[in-house]
């Protein structure tokens, strides 16, 4: 019994899932952040998978790049966080409410 | 025989890492689980042949971002505990059965076959010389432009953290707050 791509897919998938209930039943924001990093981790899992299958180092490529676009993410993201904590003194994202219509 | 032992241990931690993440109420605990997420996808990526990409995951995720993460939750403080009072009333249920019809989505979709045409690769396995060589030939231009992003991001983060609201910016050669 081998270890085929799909098996990858599949638990990227799953991985996937779970960072995205993170995302939309947390209320921390680093938390959800952490979420977000998960899902990328998962999407880029797929990637290796499906350049492995077919053969080619694209997908490694793909995820070299995702993983600098996800740094840079990370970097301002909790510079924002950072910055809101410093003003409002709480990273919860429902206290944040000034733009409510 | 070897990598489905592995797959097998190292999927469950992952997982295991996962909800972690997700459940734990302590952010600290929360980011020592993506930790062990991130750790399992890089064994995942050796497996798969993709020891450039692993080595990648360990020394920037797992070393880079995870400490940038656990400082700024040793910075906001862990004392507080999360309000988990939800003030929209379907928002959990909605997002629970969405979540749920689209993990199932995803799953019967990954029982076709959706990677089709020959594998004509060359195999080749992922190495700093194979993976360096494509970077610098085929995707030389994206490659620069990361460079270019990464200074946006580290002047843009510079900004935020140097100027307060009401303030001045720094004049040229004053000392910065």
């Amino acid at each position: 019994m081998t270890v085929t791509p799909g098996w990858y897919m599949a638990l990227a998938a799953v991985l996937f899932v779970i960072g995205a209930s993170g995302l939309l039943l947390r209320r921390n924001a680093l938390v959800m952040f952490m979420s977000v990093e998960l899902m990328l981790n998962a999407a880029n899992l797929s990637f290796v998978a499906a350049g492995r299958e077919l053969g080619i180092l694209d997908g490694q490529v793909a995820v070299f790049f995702v993983m600098v676009v996800a740094a840079a993410e990370v970097v301002v993201g909790l510079a924002i966080i950072v910055t809101v904590f410093r003003r409002r003194a709480t990273a919860s994202v429902d206290e944040l409410s000034e733009l409510k219509g | 025989m070897v990598e489905l032992v592995l797959f097998i241990i190292f999927a469950l931690a992952a997982l295991l890492g996962a909800v972690t993440t997700v459940w734990a109420r302590n952010p600290v605990y929360s980011a020592l689980g993506l930790m062990l997420t991130l750790f399992s996808v890089a064994v995942f990526y050796v497996s798969s042949g993709a020891h450039f990409v692993a080595a990648v995951q360990v020394i920037v995720y797992a070393g880079a971002v995870m400490t940038l993460f656990l400082f700024v939750i040793m910075l906001v403080g862990v004392d507080r505990a999360e309000v988990r009072r939800e003030n929209l009333p379907v928002q959990r249920p909605v997002a629970l059965g969405l979540l749920a019809l689209f993990g199932a989505g995803v799953l019967v979709a990954g029982r076709f076959v959706w990677v089709t045409g020959p594998a004509g690769g060359a195999g080749l396995e992922g190495t700093v010389e194979n993976v360096g060589g494509e970077l610098f030939r085929r995707w030389v231009l994206p490659f620069e432009l990361t460079a270019l992003l990464l200074i946006i991001a580290a002047v843009g983060t510079i900004a935020l953290g140097l100027f307060r609201r009401g303030e001045e910016p720094a004049e040229e050669g004053e000392e910065a707050p």
